[in-house]
């Protein structure tokens, strides 16, 4: 007699696990990742291994020893690294990433019991904790010395230099105009900032192969994206002397990365399209809000996080349309 | 013009019909078949025949329980073995009637015949009790009876009558050929069933992955008016009731409503045809058409069988059990059932038998939940598997049914889209099974 296999339906399971669609979204990350190495060399290397390094091995610990699993899916925690990594200042220290990274996974993944359970995205907490325990490190924006030669902007980063030269009373485009601050430079990698943030091009570039791979939905960046521009060009219109334009918030700072990257992620943000725009929409106004008037000159980070907070209930009232009433 | 569809989930699944281009074979009859008095929904048949009997292929031999009931008749000639309880395919103990098959003789007045019968005689009623007394049932799976469908309660008007020659299931090819080999057979059914439930209008769905079933079918309605042949785009679930109708005519059947409150009629293309034969040719309920494929079988094949005959029989034919196959499929691999007892055997509703390797079908091991909603996305019907699956875990039956966990109409898209591999639709079935209860235990009251 044959031995057979019985169970019920379906008898049939996507190949596209959670390590594919990790696994995808570190390839989109990838051409930001290597313009970001090629402008800032060895110690944005250096960085991004220690990053990994750090959040993997913190997950491994914990998971082995005070959990008693092995890492569920270490594509993921990668990406934490990943992401880290881009979100520091090209010339950190290696210790800075360290702790960054102990951060993000020891206690905002795991102190919620892990891969999937986290309310915070890891890699936004990382930041934001070295960002308020080490403020002077995490805005220092010193010169950088790449692998191509290329001089990429060295000092303040845009929008620090419009937060200090707005502070001066000087006009937001003559600042502009004086820094060579205008958004086409940007997307072609000339800006300063953060690691990952130098190429618009690059985060584009991952943004349509993770729709392609249909690894994430349009709607939270989108919406993100939209926000920003609709605000800053009614502000803009208001005030030209006093707050800066569309073109220029929606290529600086980390708005690109975390509307492409760090707000999509799965388990920190809505599960129907209308909670991902209503989401969207609320990182969009903190973002610009925090811009304009908060006292950081960078927003993205604080809005995600307050985004992942307003989640929960999101999910709650936000459901999907049904079939038929 | 674009090609209809559902707008509401479903997934895209490679169709994997590498049956497509293999002609219906006869399948030989069996030494020995057992009928299951079990092949529609609703109360078995109750036996008329006892042990001893000689009987005919066409012949009555279970007649209806009840209103939600159907008759069974002899699918071969010879004499009846036993009455009584054996396992079917997934081990149920169901009333079999066994027959010992003795030459191929059948019943008086059946036309066992190719020539094509076009003209339509009798009243509506008349037409209805032959399709009745032939023990019809829905032969895409469901297996509901036929004529109760065809006689919606007065209050309620048929407008449209829906062909189903969707067949999105992948693997199973038994409609396709159907609709490739017997077009006018099927069309003229689906004529029938148009004068018995007094509407106008027809519409065949065929989906784009069987272009040679739709021409076909469309010149066999060359000479017909008011016979409207779709082309759907392929996507499953098309071929479920609430999908179809909403591809169709943009009309949604309401939670817990027959599709009929929609003035829509739905009917699988081999039910079609064997309403053809039962009113033009007076031929019973007896045998059906059913595929038999799998990438681990030498050759695919469709058979036309006779009802009741052994899945060993069948497996025999075709080389017997491939070593590297672990499961038998009765049906596709979305909602079929995996066969338990291979000596259990073939029902009205049968229309597939897939054999699935270890690297097809072996669960992967559950990883955590991501949140990623790709189960919300996939679900035809607006759920949140993933929070069903959660509330299902804790038993919370409260909160199950607030997130109408009843609508379910369990074709898989959820766990077979899950990236972590989380068995939604088991947790989501036995939550449902319990919500059910509650509710018709509510409703009793």
């Amino acid at each position: 007699m044959a031995r057979l296999t019985v169970s019920l339906s379906p008898h049939f399971q996507n190949p596209t696990t959670t390590k594919v669609l990790m696994t995808d979204v570190l390839i989109a990350l990838a051409p930001a990742t290597l313009v970001s190495l090629l402008f800032y060399g060895w110690n944005a290397l250096l960085l991004l291994v220690v990053c990994v390094a750090s959040c993997v091995l913190c997950e491994f610990l914990i998971e082995k020893y005070l959990m008693g699993r092995r890492i569920p899916c270490i594509e993921a925690t990668v990406l934490t690294g990943v992401l880290l990594a881009l979100n520091l200042p090209p010339a950190a220290p290696w210790w800075i990433a360290l702790l960054g990274g102990l951060a993000a996974i020891g206690i905002a993944k795991m102190c919620f019991g892990g891969l999937g359970q986290n309310i915070f995205n890891p890699a936004i907490f990382g930041r934001v904790f070295l960002l308020v325990s080490f403020p002077a490190i995490m805005t220092t924006w010193a010169a950088p010395h790449g692998w191509l030669g290329i001089d990429a902007f060295s000092g303040a980063t845009p929008l620090a230099a419009i937060n200090e030269g707005l502070h001066q009373g000087i006009p937001a485009s003559q600042i502009i105009a004086d820094g060579n601050l205008s958004g086409w430079h940007m997307l072609f990698a000339r800006a300063g900032g953060s690691v990952g943030e130098i190429s618009a091009l690059a985060l584009i570039a991952g943004f349509i192969y993770l729709l392609v791979k249909k690894v994430i939905r349009p709607h939270i960046t989108l919406s993100i994206l939209g926000t920003v521009a609709l605000l800053t060009t009614i502000f803009w219109l208001i005030n030209p002397a006093r707050f800066t334009g569309p073109g220029f918030n929606l290529l600086t700072g980390g708005l690109l990365l975390g509307a492409i990257f760090m707000a999509t992620d799965y388990v920190t943000s809505p599960m129907s399209p209308a909670g991902m725009v209503i989401y969207g929409v609320l990182i969009g106004v903190m973002t610009v809000l925090i811009r304009y008037f908060g006292s950081y000159p960078e927003g993205v980070s604080f809005a995600i996080l307050i985004g992942n907070m307003a989640v929960p209930l999101i999910n709650k009232y936000c459901k999907p349309k049904r079939f038929a009433a | 013009m674009k090609n209809k569809t559902f707008k509401m989930g479903g997934v895209h699944w490679d169709d994997h019909k590498i049956a497509k281009d293999a002609a219906i074979e006869q399948f030989p009859i069996p030494a020995k078949v057992a009928i299951s008095m079990a092949q529609h929904l609703g109360a078995p048949a109750t036996p008329c025949v006892e042990k001893g009997d000689r009987v005919k292929v066409g012949q009555v031999i279970g007649t209806p329980t009840g209103f939600m009931s159907g008759f069974v008749h002899s699918s071969v000639s010879g004499t009846v073995t036993a009455v009584e309880p054996r396992a079917d395919i997934v081990g149920n103990m169901v009333m079999h009637v066994c027959i010992d098959v003795e030459g191929d003789e059948f019943a008086e007045g059946i036309f066992n015949t190719d020539r094509i019968e076009r003209e339509i005689k009798g009243s509506a009623e008349s037409l209805l009790e032959k399709i009745k007394n032939a023990g019809i049932v829905g032969m895409g799976g469901a297996t509901f009876p036929t004529h109760i469908k065809l006689a919606p309660p007065r209050e309620k008007k048929a407008e449209c009558l829906i062909i189903n020659g969707v067949e999105c299931e992948p693997y199973v090819t038994a409609d396709d050929r159907l609709m490739r080999e017997h077009p006018h057979e099927v069309v003229l059914g689906a004529r029938i069933m148009a004068r018995v439930l007094g509407v106008e209008t027809i519409v065949i769905a065929i989906e784009e992955n069987k272009p040679e079933a739709f021409d076909a079918i469309s010149d066999a309605t060359l000479r017909y008016v008011g016979i409207d042949v779709v082309m759907m785009k392929k996507k499953y679930p098309q071929g479920g009731e609430k999908q179809l109708i909403d591809a169709i005519t943009g009309l949604r059947v309401p939670s817990g409503a027959l599709p009929i409150d929609t003035g829509c009629v739905v009917q699988n293309v081999a039910t079609s045809y064997a309403v053809y034969q039962a009113v033009q040719k007076n031929r019973p309920l007896i045998d059906r058409i059913m595929t038999v494929t799998g990438e681990c079988l030498p050759q695919p094949r469709n058979f036309r069988v006779r009802i009741g005959t052994p899945i060993s029989a069948i497996l025999d034919a075709v080389g017997g059990l491939p070593k590297e196959a672990v499961k038998v499929v009765s049906g596709g691999p979305m909602m079929g059932k995996s066969v338990a007892n291979l000596e259990a055997t073939t029902l009205k509703g049968s229309s597939c038998l897939l054999l699935l390797t270890a690297e097809q079908t072996a669960r992967q091991p559950e990883t955590p939940c991501i949140r990623c909603a790709k189960c919300s996305q996939a679900c035809p019907m607006g759920l949140e598997p993933w929070l069903l699956n959660r509330l299902g875990r804790a038993g919370d039956n409260a909160a199950l049914e607030e997130n109408r966990i009843y609508d379910c109409i369990e074709c898989g898209c959820c766990q077979s889209t899950c990236p972590a591999h989380i068995p939604l639709l088991d947790i989501v079935r036995t939550g449902k099974a319990d919500v059910m209860k509650i509710i018709r235990a509510r409703a009793k009251k």
